[in-house]
């Protein structure tokens, strides 16, 4: 029986899969011309930069990740208990903020490369440093910042295995490095790949910090074609090929997951036996988990607000205000948009367990893995023509022209952001719809009440806490939305994150501090958040016995 | 009457929104599409604001995609007036069909005939010179007097120049392609190229606090970027301006390579007469003297008084090349550039 919910659930899925048919429907529209100029001149470096990308970045979050987590789940050393929740400082920065921070630190004129060459008396000549503006620079830089991820997920992971597997490999006499290669790693693989996919996903949308590098990627490439060449066509198709990396990382992630379910030999759980490091050591996992957060967090900061009090914005007053009034005002509006929808879909799941809403609801939270560039795009055809075509219509009919009620208002940006980050808002909804038992659905239904009533007077006020938590994270991840909002913001209309790419692009870093570090400000709630929940998930304490 | 509304409910609504928006656009305001997003920009808008009571709103972003979003958005585009920093992008505006002509005597008596389009599809208001700039202890300013100077082999490893993306070398090279042909440009591309002492990079500020660091002992800027440096708050900023040498280039010839900031109305401008206001102001001399005090911009009209930075330097000899041939010549310059492989 097809109800409401059903068919809401069917229509958010419909309504977040049109960008990406958009996209994948201009694979068909030859445009030859420019493809062959893209071929002969830029896609190779799109490719393969584009690629040593995901290389290098997955590389990095995954000795990052896979490291720190080990660290801090097996092993007693000083700094430990801070250190649990402070590895996941760097994700309060996005990549376009510390490629910001760290440019002018560590350039050729900078304060590093100058101090080094007053204290050896180097020339221009004499010695090498690497060029933070170049493909390796973008992979360090992103490295940092996305590893937790990796560590979040693996962490978890560390933490659930069993302590069988690790005893029968202690007592089968494997060393703590041996164990570590040898058994924790392995089965937390589905863990450590779903984290690397997660940061893979981060740095396919990634659009500032390439586009402040001059690394040409598919992600810089769809702006310039259709920005700077004015051809939609062939950006559809450069977003179609970025759409294949994607659907790479998505089947990988699923793959991923699969696997999970057949790890855990039991769900007793008992404290892990910890290594006890001697003091030399304990020092070197101190260092090993201090610096990430260090040059991942802790530096880029300092940086921003050094620069920020040297100079910072000159619109600090009115003007200041008004970006973030707008980045908060879309933020909101996103993060409870979002949440609804997310209600609308985990109910309809819960209503009509089968198939069709099943799949419907997979389809709906994949947008978290297609690039905002690529979404932005698939939005602004349709609505656009949409657009065009109400304004023919009144002008033909009424004499008068309404504007653009779709593409020139929040209503494209906003959808663009629902698009992306439902799924953040989705996995939330749907954890905890299923901690509520069924029972109290037919409780309320044998009492007379409606679905509707139910959902109003039953679960929403049990999942208010987790509702809140979803709009957080959704709110947060607006505010530092980058790609799509260059692209969809409308007339009149910056955010922080416009403003402080607009005056980086600029060549202002100094000033582009003010809104980064905003940014980052906000980017910490959910650290704290996720924080908290780690706490209150770990097992064997609280409630689950 | 009742009955025809109670019939067509939807039409009736439509016809009430429809009423609403066109009140909203009847509303006094000039909106902009501005590809400049210099400090001194708001000044000038809060002034006219101030004189004229109309509003003005502003959408700011790189004037490739200004262009191409007043394309997409059609016959419903907000944008009035275009405004962009450099001839090259007013030229690809006029091409890209998104602009319209303005007949304005005051804009034809304030602004020089080379500085503005000959149907009025865009104006100048502001001049930049591109100039050069050493290190006086390692390069002999006599071998560095000209633009055709920076291919001369004996400045190899020495050159700091930002990427040919950047429109202000786009046009620095069409105008030698006017000069010497595509031919000659292409040969002083190269050149130039083998005189780099690094990978392009960075923006023009960068190019001059490179010459400072010893990084490189020539660079390619303009002029304000200079300027900025010069009167900055920062003692360091101040250093590096001091520490380089400025080289007016071309003097015995035909005079530095100028370049401008212009606006123009937009095709679909829904407040037309708001927007020759708008462009009028930028002609008086409230507003040249804003961006002259402000920006280092050097003044359109002849009797605005130049920032005393400016005046310092005296007369300078400026190319009064036609603006419109560095738009003309753009795409060939890509190309020359592209050849010659300066990234």
């Amino acid at each position: 029986m097809p109800n409401g919910s059903t068919i809401g659930t069917l229509l958010i899925a419909g309504l977040v899969t049109l960008p990406v048919l958009t996209v994948l429907g201009f694979v068909f529209v030859p445009s030859p011309e420019v493809w062959g100029h893209l071929v002969d001149t830029v896609l190779s470096d799109y490719v393969l930069n584009t690629l040593g990308l995901m290389l290098g970045v997955g590389t990095g979050t995954l000795a990052i990740g896979v490291g720190t987590a080990w660290l801090v789940v097996m092993c007693r050393f000083p700094g430990k208990r801070i250190f649990e929740w402070a590895l996941l400082l760097p994700l309060a920065v996005p990549t376009y903020v510390i490629a910001y921070a760290y440019t002018d630190f560590l350039q050729f004129t900078g304060p590093v490369q100058t101090l080094l060459r007053e204290l050896f008396e180097w020339g221009r000549d004499d010695y090498w440093f690497p060029n933070i503006r170049s493909l390796g620079g973008a992979i360090a830089l992103m490295s940092l910042v996305l590893y937790p991820y990796v560590y979040l997920l693996t962490r978890a992971a560390f933490m659930e295995q069993s302590v069988c597997a690790l005893e029968v490999g202690r007592s089968l006499g494997r060393g703590p490095l041996r164990l570590f290669s040898g058994v924790a790693v392995p089965l937390a693989r589905p863990a450590i790949v779903g984290g690397v996919a997660l940061a893979l996903m981060e740095t396919l949308n990634d659009f500032g910090a390439v586009q402040f590098f001059g690394v040409d990627t598919f992600t810089t490439g769809i702006y310039r074609t259709w920005f700077g060449m004015g051809e939609a066509a062939a950006a559809a198709q450069l977003a179609a090929c970025l759409l294949v990396f994607v659907i790479v990382l998505l089947v990988l992630e699923r793959w991923s997951r699969r696997n999970a379910r057949f790890h855990h030999t039991t769900t007793r759980y008992r404290e892990l036996p910890q290594y006890r490091l001697p003091p030399g050591r304990a020092l070197l996992a101190t260092a090993a988990c201090a610096t990430p957060i260090l040059i991942g967090f802790v530096l880029p900061a300092a940086l921003l607000l050094g620069m920020h009090i040297a100079e910072g914005d000159p619109q600090m007053g009115s003007r200041m205000a008004g970006y973030a009034w707008n980045s908060l005002k879309l933020a909101a509006t996103t993060a409870v948009v979002a949440v609804s929808l997310a209600v609308v879909i985990g109910y309809g799941v819960r209503m009509n367990p089968g198939r069709v809403t099943g799949a419907a609801a997979r389809v709906a939270s994949v947008g978290y893995a297609i690039p905002g560039s690529v979404i932005a795009v698939g939005i602004l055809i349709p609505l656009g023509w949409a657009d065009q075509q109400i304004n023919l219509f009144a002008r033909e009919h009424f004499g008068v022209l309404p504007g653009l009620l779709l593409t020139g208002t929040m209503v494209a940006l906003v959808y663009a952001y629902v698009v992306r980050f439902l799924a953040v808002s989705f996995n939330s909804v749907e954890a905890s719809l299923s901690k509520i038992t069924p029972n109290m659905d037919a409780a309320s239904r044998t009492l007379g009440k409606t679905a509707a009533r139910t959902l109003a007077l039953v679960h929403l006020p049990v999942m208010r806490s987790s509702l809140l938590a979803a709009a957080i994270l959704v709110f947060v991840d607006v505010m530092k939305e980058l790609p799509a909002t260059i692209i969809l913001r409308p007339f009149d209309f910056d955010t922080l994150a416009v403003r402080a790419f607009d005056l980086a692009s600029d060549e202002r870093l100094a000033q582009a501090s003010t809104s980064a570090l905003s940014i980052v400000l906000v980017g910490i709630i959910p650290v704290i958040l996720l924080s908290i929940a780690m706490r209150k998930s770990r097992p064997g304490s609280g409630t689950a016995g | 009457m009742l009955d025809s509304f109670k019939l067509r409910p939807g039409i009736r609504w439509f016809g009430l929104a429809a009423t609403m928006f066109a009140t909203v656009a009847g509303a006094e305001q000039v909106n902009l599409y501005s590809a400049r997003h210099y400090d001194v920009d708001q000044k000038i808008y809060d002034a006219f604001t101030e004189q004229t009571g109309i509003e003005v709103r502003v959408l700011e972003g790189s004037s490739d995609q200004l262009v191409q979003r007043i394309q997409r958005e059609g016959i419903a585009s907000p944008a009035d007036v275009l405004i962009t920093v450099d001839a090259g992008r007013l030229w690809r505006a006029e091409q890209a069909g998104v602009l319209q002509p303005v007949e304005s005597e005051v804009l034809d008596q304030r602004i020089p005939e080379h500085l503005r389009h000959p149907q009025g599809l865009w104006f100048g208001f502001s001049q930049r010179m591109r100039l050069i700039y050493i290190d006086p202890e390692n390069v002999d300013p006599e071998k560095v007097r000209t633009y055709e100077d920076l291919a001369r082999p004996e400045l190899e490893g020495k050159i700091c120049i930002r990427s040919s993306n950047n429109i202000y070398n786009q046009s620095l090279v069409a105008s030698m392609v006017e000069v010497h042909g595509v031919e000659g440009a292409e040969a002083w591309a190269e050149g130039l190229v083998d005189n780099l002492a690094r990978q392009p990079q960075g923006g023009d500020t960068d190019q001059i606090r490179g010459v400072a660091a010893g990084e490189c002992d020539v660079a390619v800027a303009n002029h304000y970027y200079y300027l900025r440096l010069a009167n900055s708050e920062d003692p360091d900023d101040r250093a590096v301006a001091e520490d380089v040498q400025v080289i007016f280039p071309n003097q015995d010839g035909r005079g530095v390579h100028v370049n401008i900031g212009g606006a123009g109305m937009v095709d679909n401008a829904p407040n037309r007469e708001n927007a020759v206001r708008f462009l009028e102001y930028l002609s008086s001399d409230s507003a040249q003297e804003l961006f002259a005090r402000a920006n280092y911009e050097y003044p359109v009209t002849e009797d605005v008084q130049r920032h005393e930075a400016l005046a310092e330097w005296g007369d300078v000899k400026l190319d009064e090349l036609g603006i419109d041939a560095l738009g003309r010549n753009n795409p060939e310059a890509v190309r020359v550039a592209d050849r010659a492989g300066w990234r």
